[in-house]
């Protein structure tokens, strides 16, 4: 479903240019739970921004369920990432003045869906994450697992092909970081491609693969 | 993006920071406000000015003689033989104007004094309300008879009815005929403080001769620039200098009132239209900050899938939200603010329907015009770079 080749990317920093993937190649396949695991700077999240479609690679190509993504127009990386991809970050990002509910029906609204669906929707994917008594919380009303729950049920409300994590667990405690990772596991059981950037390795151990990335090369490809 | 979540969204934007929306708001509501506040005292005042104009009656030519070196008035005869056989003219009287102290029994008082002749109540349209006018005869045997505006008789008379009593007028004794119909006020001063007595009188009574002011009136629109050009023409003829005479056309002068004030009008709403303008650009300013402060939600509403033209909506709608309430908010405070000018300086206040669609036109112009830069810095904004930012 994944499929990397060559990949590169190189940032400018004034007149110097700094390489952070220095040719990537791997393949994921459909319901794989993948950790992408390295120390910092490393260019893991180099790569999660790339096959997130945040950003555009220097070189190499990348297909994301049968379609070339590295020639995708803007317009179009927008509505791969809204149907295809469910983000969740290390710093929640929800949008504080939106309820539970709104954030998580926010790529809903992006898609066009009616508000009578979304809702219903949102409400669901809340009550996967173990939230449906939350709905009409405000971020600053819940605590920081929870929020990472709000921001898992907004990946997953528009049923994408591939969940992207980058460092899940990084704000959260241990406990709730295990939440946080058992719903990871639920949600691959359910068949849905699972690729998590993460250093921290109890994170890491729940995945079935590991991707090692060492100075923006792949340095060791495992299976558990 | 549905209109409806726009909205919402937009709403929810302003309503986060109250104090700030409620600021810009009021600089674009400023802006309206004058603009329409100008316009509407404007308009109200030309109205008021024309109207006066419109009073002195239609077709109505004003002569008004400067004379020659010694030779400075016409004499009554003068007047009548000028006008005379001249096709058109509906009638012609000569106005003698001075004050006079009117007295009856104790009470006492002043008022402006014209000399007319029998025409003037045509020329005028002036009709007495009880009573009659002047006739020839009043004119030719130098009658001492008199006509006497409203507030006069009020003042003299209070309610009892002063037809056929006597008056004093400078010490001398008139006889009431008639009382003028109400008119109000006029471009020199209000028409219901005059008392007319026949222009013959009057050169007595104010020891004048000779007459500096008469008026013509037309048949129609046609006959007044005829009757002009043959009058001044006579004039001509009589004086030899183009300077001693000066004829206004009531018609013209109308024309020119009208032409001045709609320049004056639109030469303040400009002036106001820049503190539109400025307000436009409060907007545009706390978009900017709105844009930098909000780049980490614009990063995360292009990552879950928002295009650039989402993002330009979103902060497009939100400018343009604040310059419209601003706007209707102008639209109202300029309303008041027009009727409390046009009270202290008493002119009628009209509000202007189409100004207040301009004005508002104006100001979503405005929210749209300056919003765009903002908006399309936040749309070019990169999801990674926005996320980045802490």
């Amino acid at each position: 479903m994944i499929k990397v080749e060559d990949l590169r990317k190189t940032y400018r920093a004034g007149l110097v240019e700094v390489p952070a993937l220095r040719g990537v190649s791997f393949e994921v396949e459909r319901g794989e739970y993948v950790a992408i695991v390295g120390p910092s700077g490393s260019g893991k999240s180099t790569l999660m921004h790339l096959l997130g479609c945040l950003d555009v690679p220097s070189g190499g190509r990348y297909m994301l369920d049968g379609v070339e993504v590295s020639t995708l127009g803007e317009d179009e990386l927008a509505r791969v990432r809204n149907r295809k991809i469910g983000f969740v970050f290390q710093g929640f990002h929800l949008l504080p003045r939106l309820t539970a509910l709104e954030n998580v029906e926010l790529p809903l609204v992006y898609r066009g869906v009616d508000a009578n669906t979304r809702r219903e929707k949102a409400v669901r994917a809340l009550e996967m994450v173990g939230l449906g008594a939350r709905v009409q919380h405000y971020p600053n009303e819940l605590s920081g697992g929870e929020q990472q729950r709000v921001a898992i049920a907004r990946a997953m409300v528009g049923e994408p092909i591939l969940l992207l994590a980058d460092e899940p667990t990084g704000n959260l405690d241990s406990r709730t970081g295990a939440e946080v990772l058992d719903l990871f596991q639920r949600i691959n059981d359910a068949g849905c491609t699972v690729v998590m950037v993460t250093h921290d390795m109890t994170a890491a151990s729940r995945a079935k693969r590991l991707l090692k990335i060492r100075d923006g090369v792949l340095e060791g490809d495992e299976r558990v | 993006m549905d209109f409806a979540t726009t909205v919402k969204m937009g709403l929810k934007a302003i309503l986060s920071n109250k104090l700030r929306s409620a600021l810009t708001i009021l600089g674009v509501t400023i802006g309206v406000a004058a603009v329409i506040g100008v316009v509407a005292v404007a308009q109200g005042s030309q109205r008021q000015v024309t109207s006066q104009i419109e009073s002195l009656g239609t077709y109505l030519l004003t002569v008004s003689i400067r004379g020659r070196g010694a030779d400075r008035v016409l004499t009554y005869d003068e007047v009548m033989e000028l006008t005379a056989g001249i096709d058109g003219i509906a009638g012609v009287s000569p106005v003698v104007t001075g004050s006079a102290t009117a007295k009856y029994g104790t009470h006492k008082y002043d008022c402006s004094l014209l000399g007319v002749n029998e025409q003037y109540a045509i020329v005028r349209d002036m009709k007495p309300e009880r009573g009659r006018f002047f006739t020839q005869v009043d004119i030719s045997t130098r009658q001492k008879v008199a006509l006497l505006g409203q507030n006069v008789v009020t003042e003299l008379f209070g309610l009892s009815d002063p037809l056929g009593k006597e008056i004093k007028l400078n010490g001398q004794t008139f006889v009431v005929i008639g009382v003028l119909a109400a008119r109000g006020g006029g471009l020199a001063g209000s028409e219901d403080d005059q008392v007319l007595i026949p222009v013959t009188s009057a050169e007595r009574l104010m020891g004048r001769r000779g007459v500096s002011t008469f008026y013509i009136k037309g048949q129609d629109k046609e006959s007044v620039g005829q009757i002009s050009a043959a009058v001044s023409n006579r004039l001509y003829r009589r004086f030899r200098d183009e300077e001693a005479y000066r004829i206004f056309d009531q018609t013209q002068m109308l024309q020119t009132v009208t032409n001045i004030s709609q320049t004056l009008t639109l030469m303040l709403a400009s002036i106001a239209f820049i503190s539109l303008v400025v307000g436009g650009i409060g907007i545009m300013n706390i978009m900017l900050v709105s844009v930098v402060e909000r780049t980490k939600e614009i990063g995360l509403r292009k990552a879950i899938g928002a295009t650039r033209r989402d993002i330009m909506r979103q902060f497009l709608f939100e400018s343009t939200m604040l310059s419209g309430i601003g706007g209707v908010v102008g639209i109202i405070t300029g309303t008041i603010l027009a009727r409390g000018i046009a009270s202290a300086i008493k002119v009628p206040a009209i509000f202007p329907w189409a100004g207040a669609g301009i004005a508002l036109g104006l100001a979503l112009a405005v929210g749209i015009g300056f919003g765009i830069y903002p908006a399309r810095r936040a749309a070019n904004l990169q999801p990674i770079e926005a996320l980045r930012t802490e």
